[in-house]
């Protein structure tokens, strides 16, 4: 499934001034500052991220994981710190954020489909109206995301009519339609019961392997675990720990993530 | 005379004060959307000068009586400004502008009534704030404003008739003309009370219809 | 003229002279629109079907008559069943009818928002009908309608300017005659306008005020 392209071998590159170029990198995060009034959320997160990696943060609640994502598409403005987007900077990037933004698609907790559209509507609105497609074509790719994400037959049904993990396929199909290299997930099932989670995380599985960038916020430590190439430990706004899930879930090395990872031992035992 | 041969005589002629009620309230409630609408949509993203602009007209308007307002414009600011308008234009300008301060807040509940996470999905498809607005805000306020809106029309209807004051040939004027003539008082009063309760009705008919007919499932009037 | 002269020797005078009327009209007027919009909002919840019904012909009419009208029937069409009423007592009247109408839409929505629960409490306790109605759903009824109720006292405030049109001498009456005599319209309608601002905008507050006094803890309006 989704007949993306294969992994470019980009040409070296020509940013000038990023300190960290390095072409494996599809995007890289540069020291992210956000304050919330006096609240400090992030207190300066870096990281970069391969092409089709997965990377899922974890961490307990309020410690500015989901502020980071926002900060990535610049739909939270970060006080200081850049972002790239292979070497195109996206922070500071004026009326050109909304390309980064096509190129960059989110996944909501709360889905935040578009309430007085159908499901098809709903994937078909940004390539009509950012993309500027034909009507025939975006229809035609919109019902092609649905079918991946399982959810062709549910085409002319209204949000209010589906459930949420429905919805939640319908949202991940509608960020798929503008063919983005990276998709940021926040929190994408904790808004679900366990049966409906169940059914995001077989969407965005698939997704995973089938090459996709994503960046991922979420409490599913088994999905962590089974999918992520990286999983980053966040508390307080700062990265404490960062690893492949072998090392992070398993062999911790710091106390404060064995006490976070602790929590959630049955979720993560190793399946020998 | 009986009461009926004078209504039929004069049928044609209330007929042409129904066509003027009608068309006081078409254009009043025309330049109350065109007006309301931008006025709200100002009130919920505009810079601070311009919200406490508009919050200052919408204090002015609904703060005045519809006849003061007549008086006002038809007497004072038209003729200042060196415009010698006609009373039919001058009725339907004030109450349109009346109504866009009503139809301004109804729009603006609306409007900030929509959960945020539309407008950060929209713009995290690489929406403008602009094409949000168009695409997705406006499209879902209107219909969550329709149920409220739809009570301007019986409120413009009824005050309409006070354009009797600046001798516009509404319905109420020419009730009064022909009763001034045929001295015949209360069947034809009520004949016009009649009219206009029928015009109600029928007008909240038609906004019924359209209610339905934009109606989504779980959406706007019809559901939480 | 003078522009100083005209408004301490003439515009003011007329307009206070006016501003009584005004103020005459909305006190005559309010108390008796409440009583009978209660009335109304009790006979359309618990009068017998009949009662429940001309009630509700009653509202139809009302809302759907311009008030305008009302007022021209009160005072030009009555003579003719043999009922003269000066323009001050046609105007009150009409003022009273048109409010109540208003108002008992709002009460009406408040008793069917008291809860069941209560009426039903009330009645275990041995109360009757009446008393249930009277020491429970209006004391909570009249609570909510408030914002309702208040909303229509502004309306009264600004729609007893039609008065004039009855040829009553009330405050826009007042401004129109000077006015016309003056040719001085700007002038004076703006005046006559801050007045009606400053009217509605202490009643605003005040019932902002009201609103709070009268509230109860855990209710919400």
């Amino acid at each position: 499934m989704w007949s993306k392209k294969e992994l470019p071998s980009r040409a070296s590159g020509q940013g000038q001034d990023s300190p960290m170029k390095d072409d494996a990198f599809v995007l890289r995060v540069e020291d992210i500052h956000k304050k919330f009034g006096t609240n400090e959320v992030l207190k300066g997160v870096s990281f970069n991220v391969r092409k089709g990696e997965t990377i899922v943060f974890i961490g307990p609640s309020g410690t500015g994981k989901s502020t980071l994502l926002r900060c990535i598409n610049q739909l939270t403005i970060p006080e200081k710190g850049r972002v790239w987007l292979h070497d195109d900077e996206v922070t500071n990037s004026g009326p050109k954020i909304s390309y980064f933004r096509q190129k960059i698609g989110m996944v909501f907790q709360n889905f935040y489909l578009f309430d007085h559209l159908t499901a098809v509507r709903n994937v078909e609105i940004a390539l009509l109206k950012v993309k500027k497609m034909d009507p025939e074509s975006a229809r035609r790719q919109a019902l092609y995301e649905l079918e991946q994400v399982g959810m062709k037959g549910w085409a002319d049904h209204y949000p209010a009519e589906l459930s949420g993990g429905q919805a939640q396929r319908v949202s991940i199909a509608r960020a798929l339609a503008m063919d983005p290299e990276v998709i940021l997930f926040d929190e994408p099932t904790s808004a679900l019961d366990p049966e409906l989670t169940r059914e995001v995380l077989e969407v965005m599985k698939k997704l995973a392997k089938s090459g996709m960038t994503m960046l991922v916020v979420s409490h599913e430590m088994g999905f962590a675990a089974s999918v992520a190439n990286q999983i980053i430990f966040m508390e307080n706004g700062n990265i404490v720990e960062q690893g492949p899930p072998d090392a992070l879930l398993y062999d911790p090395a710091y106390v404060r993530t064995r006490k976070f990872v602790g929590q959630f031992a049955d979720l993560t035992q190793r399946k020998d | 005379m009986d009461v009926t041969s004078i209504l039929a005589e004069w049928t044609p002629y209330l007929i042409g004060g129904i066509s003027l009620t009608l068309g006081l309230v078409a254009i009043a409630l025309g330049i109350g959307v065109a007006l309301g609408l931008p006025f709200a949509l100002v009130q919920v993203y505009g810079p601070r000068p311009a919200k406490a602009a508009i919050s200052a007209y919408a204090w002015f308007f609904r703060g005045l009586p519809v006849l003061v307002l007549l008086f006002l414009f038809y007497f004072g600011i038209f003729p200042a400004m060196g415009l010698d308008l006609p009373a039919f234009f001058v009725g339907a300008v004030v109450l349109g502008l009346r109504g866009a301060a009503y139809q301004s807040q109804i729009f603006r509940g609306a409007i900030q009534s929509i959960n945020e996470g539309q407008m950060i999905a929209a713009l995290s498809l690489g929406m403008t704030r602009l094409t949000a607005i168009k695409s997705i805000i406006l499209p879902q306020s209107l219909r969550i404003a329709l149920p409220g809106w739809s009570n301007e029309y019986p409120e413009i209807l009824t005050d309409s008739a006070i354009c009797y004051a600046i001798g516009v040939a509404e319905l109420l004027t020419r009730t009064s003309q022909i009763v001034a003539v045929t001295y015949v008082t209360m069947p034809i009063y009520l004949c016009c009370a009649l009219i206009f309760i029928l015009l109600n009705y029928a007008g909240m008919r038609v906004i019924h219809v359209v209610e339905k007919r934009v109606a989504i499932p779980g959406f706007g009037a019809g559901a939480g | 003229m003078e522009p100083a002269g005209f408004i301490t020797d003439i515009l003011i005078p007329a307009l206070s002279q006016g501003l009584v009327v005004t103020l005459q009209l909305i006190v005559l007027s309010a108390p008796f629109g409440l009583l009978l919009g209660i009335g109304i909002s009790l006979g359309r919840q618990y009068g017998g079907k009949n009662l429940s019904n001309i009630c509700k012909l009653y509202v139809i009419f009302i809302k759907g008559c311009p008030l305008l009208l009302l007022l021209f029937i009160l005072y030009f069409g009555l003579p003719s069943v043999g009922i003269t009423l000066t323009a001050f007592a046609a105007s009150v009247i009409g003022f009273i009818l048109c409010n109540a109408a208003y108002n008992s839409e709002y009460i009406r929505g408040a008793i069917l928002s008291v809860k069941d629960g209560q009426t039903i409490a009330a009645q275990a306790l041995g109360m009757t009908k009446w008393q249930v109605i009277r020491e429970v759903v209006l004391p909570q009824a009249l609570r909510r309608a408030i914002p309702g109720l208040s909303n229509e006292f502004i309306y009264l405030i600004k729609y007893s300017s039609l008065a004039y049109m009855l040829t009553v001498i009330e405050l826009s009456g007042a401004g129109k005659l000077v006015a016309t005599k003056y040719f001085a319209y700007n002038e004076v309608f703006i005046a006559v306008g801050i007045v009606y601002l400053a009217l509605v905008t202490f009643t605003t507050v005040a019932v902002h005020y009201l609103e709070k006094r009268v509230a109860v803890p855990g209710m919400i309006h």
